[in-house]
This record gives structure tokens, sequence and C-alpha cells, in this order.
């Protein structure tokens, strides 16, 4: 009733691959950006916009990256951490060595330092799969966390041994988190967001990412139909720590103002991978609405009982969120272990239906 | 810098011969605590093909209860049979509440259940048992507390007694469990499991009981290694991280192999010491951080199964 | 269906909270306290921050608060994570926040570049980037009632007071993270001025309870002196390991965080000897610790157990309250108001004062050394003392040790230049 594709007729090819072929969805997707880049900075206040929509955008780029990597390409990581750090400690270098560089540029060139790193630490996964390669990422998340003490160059020798932003400028105004506008920092995380997320859709959609979802759904038959497994996976693993390279750049210059390697610790690679699962494996949408809930969701938990005047002191709190979470997680695998968007999926199927139980 | 890689070290080894030896037991002694860790891993994974991410929190768990019931003034020998109850009580919970309705998922999803998992125990356990560290109850449990000291190879290796006792309890442990494993009639079902659930099930095996089984056997594992390790440093929930060492253990081992668990907990504990000990200096030190997992990932380059995991057949 | 109301409700409560966040209180003092009750350093945040809360508090029961106005002191759960460090920093600065006492050095490195631009002062006690203390480039970051830097030097002195610091080996055993690496620049710079030799054992974060290879080391590179910059399950571990090689625990001095009744309380015999050094007074004698227990922890109001108080944490956390306390009552004499906000509070803090008289008149004599701070001097001059572990207690076995400012106050000016050398629009202040 909603959703009725009924009346929209394919009339050529341009039409029939189209990333959205159907008039309603095209319809939302505009509604929803041009919320987020209108309402949203309307409506939020300061604490809303740095602690929670700038990190949410930032995490579910990662996601994306992570997904491109683990959903449609079947490799399981766990160094997404790590590879974050690479983008954050590239951009660093960068940023100090040329300094009247455009940032945004900046955050667009440390992705491919990551995207080296990626592929180096990929190699594996030539020969390995499944659990025995996500445990080998854990090789590159530990390595690359102590390379990032033990090589100080990469901190320009500080002796807090920490990155910190270098109050950047965007035409004039300032965006470190400490002093620039919320809002300002909010907008060019958001256009970096939607327009890698396009341009993964596209590349998803196109040879590269069938050749990925072929080797993922069956690697020895891929091979037999002339795919190359040794450049399907290492441009997953590129493109993907490409994706949180610039995440990770991002979450330093835009969001925190300064981090040290906890900040890339091994708790962040699964929180993307709860993100990533979550949300649903293969998809995109997934990703937003996988950090949406890892993230977000228990900073409003904590929050509740201020809210409420609960008289729960902070500590308990924390625990129980940590029950919470953890019982959520569970529960949602076991309802939907395909995560939220097939939700979504079923949500559409409904709506297209609607009032009829069946199409 | 060749000569320091590939010269000093083997000369400061046989210069100090007594601290080579004491090196070599420390290693031993954290390898078979990682071994301990690694087998709890194995248990469930051979069973059920679930790899157990909470176990680390679990060992937490296990060791947190038993201090815990023995702060309420219960003495510690009752205390570590109420524990290994609790553990049975959660063995059957995780089964029922978890394991049960997720048959058959992915790899992953399996894996994000139990890290969901680990966040419920860490939760639970912080707020029944609160944050602070705690001592283990080493006396209290009869386990020796001394030292033995040795005088050859013209200096001082010395033995605590309670790494004797941990060797030595991790040794009992293994062989118990290969007996079971053996010689029992759930034992041979256990095994029957791990070959073919499908086939287990046709002959009248219940997989969910085995499950709890393996579970509570992991609890176990855990139980005594939250001992061992909560006597040589305190309870915390610190020592979590700690099971993150146990990953690199089993990779190098297989994630099915008791015998590979071992070997491997023995080869990582021993190497990493090695590595740190000689080698560590020339790169700023610390590579303990990294050593096992990269060793790990080398080894898996010539033998993707791990030392004595299955050899994997596939086909289109 | 289930998950649908779930979501709904989430996002209703989610617009609700946005909306209470934003409401700022008025007349009363608004202190946020970043604590961590969880997590793995747990141990250390709970003593301190009930320490912390219950200090205040008793103003508020005894006094009435400070100046007539009821202080109000909101804990936000760090557990020791930077994010979320920042995350409690943005939900609270809004409602007024006076200070941050972030109690970590990975949260305070974070916060310096903020608080300027916020005009909400960062007091991080005996921790933190020890530059901060540099008033003129670090306008909104204090460190009474000392540094990292300073307090080294004063271990130094001990050292040096006890066997001479010529031509020894020092062993520096400490926790990977910035906290660790922190004083390692100034050892560096020390070591060929005071001719000793210095060697680094790094504890990663992970290997907190697994400390055999460092120890090993320990052994091999045969240290005349240990010092260690350790936290959490980290100290008791390496005392245990201490004891382990045989290392003589009176040569092993752990700095104020490695040296609490929480880390020693599990070693207990075995740690008989182990050196410490601490900036506030061990145990309950004294008169506001006093008055703490009775208006405060007897009465129900604390969150501490009450054979707690009293540890070396518990009355660091204390010592913090006071030092906000006075900065505060600074504050308000200085401008008249009683309500003050963030940027008098900065005034306040450096126009601090804590004078021996003045410890008295608080029922604190003898709790630590005076703290006078200025435009300049954001660190304050305090001292430290050594204590000692005799297997139950922690006991005090020094005077006070003033560090070696005349060395250690340009290393900071020029750590302090560098830190704001690559950030051309940092705001820095001139001292008249």
């Amino acid at each position: 009733m909603f959703y009725r594709e009924a009346g929209q007729f394919k009339t050529n090819y341009r039409d029939d691959q189209a990333i959205f072929p159907i008039l309603q969805d095209r319809i939302g997707l505009g509604i929803i950006i041009a919320f987020a880049f209108i309402g949203v900075p309307l409506l939020a206040n300061d604490f809303w916009m740095n602690s929670i929509m700038i990190p949410f955008l930032i995490w579910a780029l990662a996601a994306v990256g992570l997904n491109i990597l683990t959903g449609y390409s079947g490799q399981l990581s766990l160094g997404t951490g790590a590879f974050m750090g690479v983008g954050a400690y590239a951009c660093y270098k960068l940023v100090t060595i040329f300094p009247d560089v455009n940032i945004i540029i900046h955050f667009f060139i440390s992705g491919f330092f990551a995207a080296g790193i990626g592929i180096l630490f990929g190699l594996p996964s030539l020969r390995i799969k499944g659990l025995y390669l996500a445990i080998t990422t854990l090789a590159a998340q530990f390595f690359l966390e102590w390379s990032f003490i033990r090589i100080p160059w990469l901190y320009n020798y500080n002796d807090s041994g920490a990155i910190d932003s270098t109050t950047p400028k965007l035409f004039g105004l300032p965006i470190d988190p400490a002093s620039g506008d919320p809002v300002h920092r909010y907008l060019i995380v958001l256009s970096i967001v939607v327009f890698l997320t396009w341009i993964a859709s596209n590349v998803i959609r196109g040879r590269i990412g069938r050749s990925w979802m072929m080797i993922r759904d069956m690697d020895i038959a891929a091979e037999l139909m002339g795919i190359r497994p040794l450049y399907a996976k290492l441009s997953a693993f590129a493109m993907s720590s490409y994706y949180c390279g610039v995440a990770g750049a991002m979450m330093v210059f835009l969001w925190l103002g300064s981090a040290e390697v906890e900040s890339f610790d091994i708790n962040k690679s699964f929180l993307v991978l709860f993100m990533v699962i979550i949300g649903g494996l293969g998809s995109l949408i997934g990703c937003f609405m996988g950090a949406f809930f890892i993230f977000v969701l228990p900073i409003i938990m904590r929050a509740l009982p201020g809210f409420f005047n609960l008289g729960i002191n902070a500590a308990t709190m924390e625990h129980v969120t940590s029950v919470l979470i953890g019982s959520l997680i569970i529960a949602f695998l076991i309802l939907e272990p395909h995560g939220f968007a097939r939700l979504w999926q079923i949500t559409k199927e409904k709506l297209r239906n609607w009032p009829f139980p069946y199409g | 810098m060749l000569h320091d890689i590939f010269i000093n070290p083997f000369v400061d080894m046989a210069s100090a011969p007594d601290f080579f030896v004491q090196l070599i037991w420390e290693g031993f002694v954290a390898g078979t605590l990682y071994a301990l860790i690694a087998l709890g891993f194995v248990l469930i994974y051979k069973a059920s093909g679930v790899f157990n991410f909470a176990q680390g929190i679990m060992v937490v768990f296990a060791a947190l209860t038993m201090v815990g019931l023995h702060a309420l003034g219960i003495p510690a020998w009752i205390a570590l049979f109420l524990t290994l109850g609790v553990m049975a009580i959660l063995a059957i919970g995780i089964e029922r509440v978890v394991l049960r309705p997720l048959v058959g998922q992915h790899d992953a999803i399996l894996l994000m259940a139990t890290i969901g998992l680990t966040l419920f125990l860490k939760g639970v356990g912080e707020t029944v048992f609160g944050g602070e560290p705690k001592s283990m109850i080493t006396e209290e449990l009869g386990l020796p507390t001394g030292v033995t000291d040795f005088d050859i190879l013209g200096g001082l290796v010395s033995l605590q007694h309670l790494d004797i006792a941990a060797v030595v309890i991790a040794s009992l442990m293994v062989i118990a469990l290969a007996i079971f494993f053996s010689k029992t009639r759930i034992g041979r079902a256990l095994r029957a499991v791990a070959d073919d659930h499908n086939a287990a099930l046709s002959v009248g095996i219940s997989l969910n009981q085995i499950w709890a089984i393996v579970w509570f056997a992991a609890g176990v594992v855990a139980l005594v290694t939250g001992i061992m390790w909560g006597a040589r440093s305190d309870v915390s929930f610190a020592l979590e991280i700690i099971a993150f060492k146990a990953l690199a253990v089993l990779i190098l081992g297989g994630f099915t192999s008791i015998p590979g668990a071992i070997v491997g907990g023995l080869i990582i504990g021993i190497g990493e010491k090695l590595a740190e000990v000689y080698w560590g200096g020339l790169v700023g030190g610390g590579v303990e951080a990294w050593f096992a997992y990269v060793l790990a990932l080398i080894f898996l380059l010539f033998r993707p199964q791990g030392l004595f995991g299955e050899k994997i057949i596939e086909r289109v | 269906m289930k998950l649908k109301s779930l979501i709904l409700g989430v996002a209703a409560t989610a617009l609700a909270s946005a909306g209470t966040l934003t409401a700022v209180q008025a007349e009363e003092l608004y202190v946020p306290s970043l604590s961590y009750r969880t997590g793995p350093f747990a141990g250390g945040g709970i003593p301190f921050a009930n320490g912390f809360a219950d200090y205040l508090n008793m103003l508020n029961e005894r006094d009435g608060g400070i100046g007539g106005i009821k202080i109000k002191v909101e804990e936000c759960e760090t557990g020791y994570n930077a994010q979320k460090g920042v995350e409690c920093y943005e939900a609270t600065k809004g409602k007024g926040a006076l200070v941050y006492n972030p109690l970590s050095t990975g949260i305070t490195l974070q916060l310096i570049p903020k608080a300027p631009v916020d005009k909400i002062p960062v007091l991080s006690m005996g921790y933190g980037l020890s530059a901060a203390g540099v008033g003129e480039k670090f306008p909104y970051t204090f460190t009474y009632p000392t540094g990292y830097w300073s307090q080294m030097s004063s271990i130094l002195k001990y050292i040096d007071a006890n066997g001479g610091l010529k031509g020894k080996k020092i062993g520096f055993i400490y926790l990977d993270a910035g906290y660790g690496r922190e004083p390692i620049p100034l050892l560096e710079q020390l070591a060929p001025k005071l001719g000793f030799e210095w060697v680094g054992f790094p504890v990663a974060g992970k290997d907190m309870q697994n400390q055999g290879s460092q120890w090993l080391n320990v052994r091999k590179e045969r240290p005349d002196w240990m010092i260690m910059w350790g936290w959490g399950a980290m100290n008791a571990t390496a005392v245990k390991e201490a004891k382990k090689i045989r290392f003589p625990l009176d040569k092993f001095i752990g700095n104020w965080w490695s040296g609490a009744h929480a880390d020693l309380d599990s070693v207990g015999d075995a740690g008989k000897g182990y050196l410490a050094a601490n900036f506030s007074g061990i145990g309950m004698g004294f008169p506001a610790l006093q008055d703490v227990k009775k208006h405060v922890v007897d009465a129900g109001k604390s969150q501490s157990d009450p054979d707690k108080v009293g540890d070396v944490l518990y009355n660091r956390g204390l010592f913090n309250a006071v030092i906000v306390a006075e900065a505060i009552a600074a504050a308000q004499k200085l401008t008249g108001k009683k309500n003050i906000t963030g940027e008098d509070m900065r005034a306040g803090l450096e126009a601090f004062d804590l004078s021996d008289a003045r410890l008295k008149e608080l029922g604190l004599e003898g709790f630590t050394g005076a703290v006078k701070g200025s435009c300049k001097d954001h660190e304050g001059g305090g001292s430290v003392f050594i204590q000692q572990w005799n297997g139950n207690d922690w006991e005090r076995v020094t005077d006070l040790i003033a560090p070696m400012t005349d060395i250690v106050g340009p290393l900071l000016e020029d750590a302090a230049a560098k830190y704001v050398s690559d950030k051309p629009d940092w705001k820095s202040q001139t001292c008249g």
C-alpha cells in the first residue's frame, strides 16, 4: 500500500541498474539525507552533536569498512581498531608535515596508508580462513598497537605519546574538537560519510563487489569461474582498511581531539564487529542501524537514571548497562541473527502488502 | 646489529645458565597456564563449534565467586564445591538460553553471542562482587606458598611451590580430562558429537546434555585457571585479558586438539619469554604483547590447520 | 513487535533526556566527578571517588556547603576509558561544571585543549601532563600539588640520600600507557646530569598480571634500585614478582599511584619493606577525617566501606576535594560572588594557597606539604614523602622531600613550549 512500485516501469538499462530503482526509496532517502544535513544541526544541542551524532557517523563509517570485509567478502577481522589507528597516525603525520594542505584531503590520503597496511595483514587470508583468520588479524591488532608506542616518530616524539589535533582549519574556521563549532564538524563528517557510503554501494554493485561475494559464498567455485582470490581478497582488505583508516583519522581530528594507543585497542575492534553483526552482515544500511544500536544505546541508558532521578549511582548503572547490553545482544542474535537489515527488509515487505497479509 | 640478533643473546644464555634455566621454568609455568585457558576453548569448540570468547571472563567469574563465597565465612573447600555448583548452573543456563536457539548459525554470530555473554558476566560479576581486586585464598585452599632454591650452574634457580603446584594440578587436570574423554560413556559420546553432530544424534546421544557437560567442564577448567593465576597475582577483572594469549595458543595448536593446546601453550609460554628477555631490548621491549600472535601467524602460513588440527578438505 | 516498541521507547527517552541535559541548575556549586568504579582499574578508582565525594558532602552537612552554597557532586563513570571520559565531559559541562578532575592521564590529555575553549579548568592532581603545570602556557590546567616530573626528582633525591645516586643503575618499570611513559623524558635528561644509568621495563596493559618476563629482565639487568609507575592490578603483581626474584623490596619505590592499601592488602606480609611515594596523609588521625566519619560515613551517606575510610587512596581523593573546596572559597573571595563560574574557579585555583596554618585550620595538620599556586606556577611546589609497607599497613618513613625545582623547572618550560609549538592558535597567558 505504502510501498507499491506498481506503475514504475524500467524502460531502459540505465533505470534497471539504478541504485534505488524504486521511487519511494529515493524519496525516503532524500528525506533522511535532507534531515541529516538540515534538520539535525537545527535540533541537536552540543552534547548530541559532540557525543552522539559525530561519533555515531564515524563508527558507522568504520562499520561500513568492516562490513565490506566481513559481510561482503566473508573474511572475519578483529583488527579494525588498529586499522583505524593507522589512519589516525598517518593523518597526524600528514597534518604536521603539510600543515597548509586542506585537512579533508589529508583524511582521504591517510586512508591509503591504512589500505596499504591492510593489504599486508590481509596476505594470510590467502591461506587461512574463518576463525583462524580472525585470530591472525589479532596479530595485526597487537603488533600495530605496539608500533604506535614503540615508534616515537609516529607521534612526533611527544612527551605524552599521544597524537592531538593541531587546530586544523577549513575555510578559515577552526574545526578541531576543542574550539570548532560542533555543527561544522558534524557537517564535514556527514558529507564524508555520505560520499564514501555512496562510493561503497557502487563498488559493491559492480564487478569488484560481485567478485567479493563470489569468494564469500564459495571460494573454490569462484576461483573455477575465473575470479582471482588474490585480487578479490586483497582488494577487500584494502578497501575495508581504507574506510576504517578514514574513520580513524576523523575520530581523532573531528571527535576526540587527541588520542593515545588505547583509543584503538581491541575493544574498538569488537565494538565495530558488534555493529556489523547486529546491523546485518552484507548490508550498508545495517551498518548505520548497528552503529546506532551499539554506540548510542549505552549512552542513553547511562543517561536514564539521571533523567528519572532514580538515585542509582554511576557504577551500578554501568554494571546494569553491561548486563543489559550483553543480554540484548544475545537476545537479538537469537531473535534475528541477520540483524537490523533483515528487520528492515521484512518491514518493507509488510508495508508493500499492507493491508493484506500476502502480496 | 646482526651481532646483537644472532650472537649476543646466545652468549648471554651461555654465560648465565642459571638464569636461562630460571627463564625456561618461568616460561614453562606461564605456558601451562596458557594451555589451561586454551583447553577451555578447545573443549567447547570441539563439541559445539562455538568459539567461546567468554572463557576469559569465566576464569574471573569462577575465581571471584569462590573468593566471594569464602568472604561470607564459608570454609574454603566448601566454597570451592559451591563454586563448581555455580559453574554447573551457568553451563546449563548458557546451553538453554544461548546455545540451543543459535544452533547452526554462522561462526561470526556464535562468536558474537559469546562476546555478549562476556559483557553479561562482567556486569553481573561487578554488581555482585564489586570491582576491587581481591586476594586469592591460597593458604586456605592448602596451596603451598614456599620456595625452593637450587644453587646450581654457578647461580640460583628458585622454584616457587605455587608454580610447581600449578604445573602439577594442570597436568592432573589434563590427564583427568583425557581419561574422561577416552574411557567414560559421556566421554565417548562427546567425541562422537565432535565428529559428527547428526550421526551422534541418530544413535541417541542428547546434544543438549553433552553441550551442558562441555560448558561445565570448561567452567571447571576456568575455576582451576582462576585459582592458579589469582594466586600468582590477584583476582580482578584485569585477569580476563590474559585469555587473549590463549587465542594465539589455540591457532598454534589447532582449535580441536587437546595435545595441541598443551604443546602450543608451552611453545608460546617459553618462546615469548625468550623473545622478550633476549631480543626484546633491540626494539624497545614489550614484544610479548604481539610475539605470540605473530609466531602463530607465521606458523599458520605453513600449516593452516595448526599443529594438531584436522586437515581441512574442501569440495565445491 | 517487541523490538519495535523497544526502539520507540528508546527514541522517546532519548529525546526526553536531550531536554534535561540542557537545563542549567542554579544556586549550587556543581562539581562533576569523573570516576571509575568499573573496569580493570576500579580497585584504585573506587576509594578515590569515595574520598572525593565524602569530603565535599561533609562540607555540605557540617558547614552548609562553601560560602553558604551547597556543593553538588555528580559522578560520571569513565571506566578509565578516554572516550567515555570525553563523553562524561560533554554531558556535564553544560550544567555549570566548575572544575574537572579526570583521574586518568588519558582523559586529561583529551581535556587539556578543551579547557580554555569551554573556560572550565582541569585539575589533574599529581597526574596528567607534567608540562601542564606551566601556567603561562596552560592557563586552564593545574597539577597541584605536584606533577610526575617533579616527584620523580623527589624520588631520585631519596635514593641519593640513601646510598647515593652516582654510578647507580635505576630500573624503571612502568605501565605502557601515557601515564607510565610520562616521566621517561625526565629520566633521559637527568641521567647524564646526575650520573646514573637507567633502564626501562614496560608492562603492557594486557600483561599487568603477567609480568614474568619483565622481572626476569630485571634479574638480568641487576639494577640497584627499582622505581615503578604502576596502576591497578599491576602493582600487586609487581611487588609479588619482585619478591620472587629476591629483589630487595626496600630498594623498590612506587610512585603515589603504586602505593595504596588496595595494592598491598592482597600482598600482605610478602610485601614488607616496599616503598612508595605519597603526598596525602595516611589514616584517620586528622580532625577533618573524623568530621567526614561523623557527618557522612556514620550517617550512612557514603558509598565507602567504613573500614576503607582513611586508606591511602581515600585520603588522596579527599585531598583532591580539599583543593577543589579551597579553590572555590578563594574564587568566592576574589569575585565577591557566591555562585561562581568555571572562569572564576580558574582564578581561584591560581590564587590557591594551602599553607601549613590553613591546613591546621582545616583539621589536616601534617596531612601534606604546603601548596601555593600562582599565575606562573600551576604545580604548586608540593612535596612527597616516602612510605613503607610494614606487612599490613603503610608507615610514613621520611619527611617531605621537595622536588629539584631548579632542574625540573626549565625542562617543564621546554616541554610546555614544545606542546604549544605546533598549535598556532593556542591560548596562553602572560603573567605580570
